[in-house]
């Protein structure tokens, strides 16, 4: 049995200990990991826990994150909890497996700190590791802070694990600016936590010498697509236990999350869409623009995938005009959010003008100067009623402006 | 616990965990070597499969050819897939979570085995990163390399397994080419070096010398690499009646010299002594040119302006066979 580790009320944690904690909490089996930058100290402080008898199950450092992934993935499929933590290069190393974890339908936890893709090589916070994995099969979850990184990481296990579910989760924590910031972070105590996110029950577990299974097989033409199509429709059909073990952590915790997070959206005209720590900023930058008499807003996702598009249109409906910020290099087309909005708003038959901005790449600050320059530039749009900018925008570049469309 | 086998018939009437009937080639050396291994122990199995003919013949939803709970994960992840699953069995063993009836076998004494088969390709390339990681950390399991020198799977591309003059796909014998100019890399030596407590090299002809060394495997801690001779008749292009016979001629001739190391560890992978033995002394050792004769990949060797690479490769052999003899005399 693992030691119980004393905690207080509020502790003082950054992200990555935030969602260690949460980790060692979960009682996972089998966490196989290699570090990479922003998110090894998560592992860092795993293995301490294991060092300090705080941790029961095995701690495996793997030689690359391919294996890492790989070795959750049979780590689950013989019954067992497993989980990692990964940034940037690290995530891209395992994308295969990625795949092969959801398509197995393994109900892994991933804390994933994200970092810029080289090249060039930068070891600082942007999106573009969460949009290479969007597409993976994966239920997507996203904080802002390390509290929320924490809280997050617990339900990932409870998620994932519910047998009308069964699909690996991701959480995501943006590099350094959540990872690394210190800040104050309400825990429950161990046996809350425990009890919380439950006994791992696996189905079909390798370990089972009575009932010997096939993990991983070979389809063809004739049931691949079968099978990707359920995986689909179990995934889109998550929001229900999603929905179910948010109200349940509320009522723990009085800590309250949704699919969607807004802010002052009630009344807004003009709204930022970010994800990540830039959503706080724009709070900030929100609150400066309603003290001009601009009813100003934010939005953003909770959870990325399944996409809460219905949620999203709702959010969204009646504001004049809207920013979504990708902090992502978008690859030769619009940001992948702003898309991705943009066809929720189609759908809708309604849409605000809509302006796309890329931001932050590598770890470059934004500003809330930055911010309120972009709502500005909305305000702007809505009074005239018609698009004034480029469609996509840079912000905080260096040299002449950049923009397209 | 060691299975006692008293003879080939019996051992042949073995109750079956790798059923037949699959998609494997008329032929396929994989198939006997998988059955002899499965069915060399009674105990519970576990097994993990690289991506290779090996899977996709076997698992083709929504049949499967496995008895024994069996993972495919990809290409390059078979060691560190039986590696974790390995080390998964113990963390809930620990924890007392091991489902019911396997927990009962455990009582009994009758541990499960955790085995890996990979192709060439899986083990010498794509997947040597996996291996050798979960080799270094000492988990418990073998890892066994179906060795058909070749990417079999994807239509006979050359591997760093595939051996000198050999024509592949990517490696063929043209006008100004006699087929693959490197010899192939010693990957059993490689995986003692390891410290591996046991490493050996079988082949599916000479089945009481690979099931007592897949015993001895099974009897120890540790990770044990067993590289296997897999005779490929869709790449060889030999007849598939002629697997065995080519397999012999193999062994006979000292290109796959039948051979085990042992290394005396504990288990912070700290080793006290070395010992190489070889398990089988052929009475007459055959000419190289008999085994590469009997394999239409090598026919091109037998060009006049190719046979010296068919004296090079009797040297390559007899000074592998050389050294082989050295170690084993000097107890290293």
């Amino acid at each position: 049995m693992a030691k119980k580790y004393e905690l207080n009320e509020v502790e003082v944690w950054d992200g990555n200990m935030a969602a260690a904690q949460a980790l060692r909490q979960a009682q996972v089996d089998v966490v196989a990991a290699y570090p990479i930058t922003p998110s090894t100290p998560i592992v860092q402080n795993y293995s301490q826990f294991l060092a300090d008898g705080y941790v029961d199950g095995d701690f495996i450092m793997v030689e690359s994150e391919h294996s890492a992934m790989s070795g959750c993935v049979a780590a689950s499929a013989s019954g067992a909890r497993a989980a990692t933590a990964t940034s940037s290069q690290g995530f891209a190393l395992m994308v295969e497996v990625l795949y092969q974890a959801s398509g197995m339908r393994l109900p892994i936890v991933l804390t994933v700190v994200n970092r810029a893709l080289a090249a060039p090589l930068n070891v600082n916070g942007d999106h573009s590791d969460m949009y290479l994995g969007r597409d993976a099969g994966w239920i997507n979850l996203c904080s802002y802070n390390p509290q929320e990184a924490y809280d997050l990481t617990l339900m990932a296990f409870k998620i994932g694990e519910d047998l009308d579910v069964r699909l690996p989760v991701m959480v995501h924590q943006d590099g350094f600016l959540c990872s690394h910031t210190a800040q104050n972070v309400k825990p429950l105590q161990d046996e809350v936590a425990i009890e919380f996110v439950g006994e791992y029950k696996p189905v079909n577990t390798m370990l089972d010498v009575s009932n010997p299974v096939t993990h991983g097989v070979q389809t063809e033409e004739d049931w691949h697509f079968e099978h990707k199509a359920r995986q689909h429709n179990d995934l889109m059909n998550s929001p229900k236990v999603i929905k179910r073990v948010f109200e349940e952590f509320k009522a723990l915790t009085g800590r309250e999350y949704d699919f969607v997070y807004k802010y002052k959206m009630d009344d807004a005209e003009v709204a930022i869409f970010a994800l990540g720590t830039t959503v706080e900023s724009a709070e900030v930058a929100a609150d400066r623009m309603r003290e001009k008499g601009i009813k100003a807003g934010v939005v953003s996702l909770r959870v990325l995938r399944p996409f809460p598009f219905e949620q999203i249109q709702e959010a969204l409906s009646g504001i004049k005009a809207l920013a979504v910020m990708d902090r992502s290099a978008p690859g030769g087309t619009l940001g992948a959010m702003f898309n991705e909005l943009s066809a929720a708003m189609l759908a809708k038959g309604e849409s605000p003008i809509m302006l796309n901005y890329i931001y932050g790449l590598g770890g470059r600050d934004t500003t809330i100067d930055h911010l309120t320059e972009i709502f500005a530039q909305l305000d702007e749009c809505a009074k005239a009623g018609e698009r004034k900018y480029p469609l996509q925008q840079f912000i905080g570049l260096r040299g002449p402006k950049l923009s397209f469309y | 616990m060691t299975k006692k086998i008293k003879n080939l018939k019996e051992f042949s009437l073995s109750n079956d965990r790798y059923e037949g009937g699959n998609l494997m080639c008329p032929g396929c050396s994989h198939n006997i070597i998988v059955r002899e291994v499965l069915n060399a122990t009674n105990d519970p199995v576990i097994v993990a499969t690289a991506t290779g003919c090996l899977e996709v013949c076997t698992a083709v939803y929504p049949r499967t050819s496995w008895d024994v709970s069996w993972i495919h994960i990809g290409f390059e992840n078979a060691a560190v897939a039986i590696a974790t699953a390995s080390a998964a069995y113990e963390v809930l063993k620990r924890k007392g979570r091991l489902p019911e009836a396997t927990q009962k076998m455990v009582d009994e004494g009758r541990e499960p085995k955790f085995v890996a088969f990979a192709g060439d390709g899986g083990t010498f390339d794509i997947g040597f990163q996996s291996l050798s990681g979960a080799f270094e950390r000492g988990h418990n399991f073998m890892y066994v390399c179906l060795d058909n020198e070749v990417y079999a799977n994807t239509g006979g591309q050359r591997s760093s397994s595939t051996p000198i003059g050999a024509a592949t796909t990517t490696s063929p014998a043209g006008k100004v080419s006699y087929g693959e100019k490197m010899m192939k890399k010693s990957m059993i030596e490689i995986m003692a070096d390891h410290g591996a407590p046991y490493v050996a090299q079988v082949s599916p002809s000479k089945w009481k010398d690979l099931v007592k060394k897949v015993q001895k495997g099974f009897e120890v801690k540790g990770p044990v690499y067993i590289n296997a001779q897999s005779a490929c008749t869709t790449e060889w292009k030999h007849a598939p009646e002629d697997t065995i016979e080519v397999s012999d001629l193999g062994v006979d001739s000292c290109v796959w010299p039948l051979y085990e190391i042992i290394n005396e560890r504990d288990e912070h992978g700290i080793i006290y002594s070395t010992k190489l033995n070889i398990t089988y002394r052929p009475k007459n050792k055959i000419p190289v040119e008999e085994y590469l004769a009997a394999q239409p990949r090598f026919r091109h060797l037998f060009k006049p302006e190719n046979r010296h690479i068919i004296d090079l490769w009797q040297k390559a052999v007899d000074a592998r066979w050389e050294y082989l003899q050295k170690r084993e005399e000097a107890g290293v």
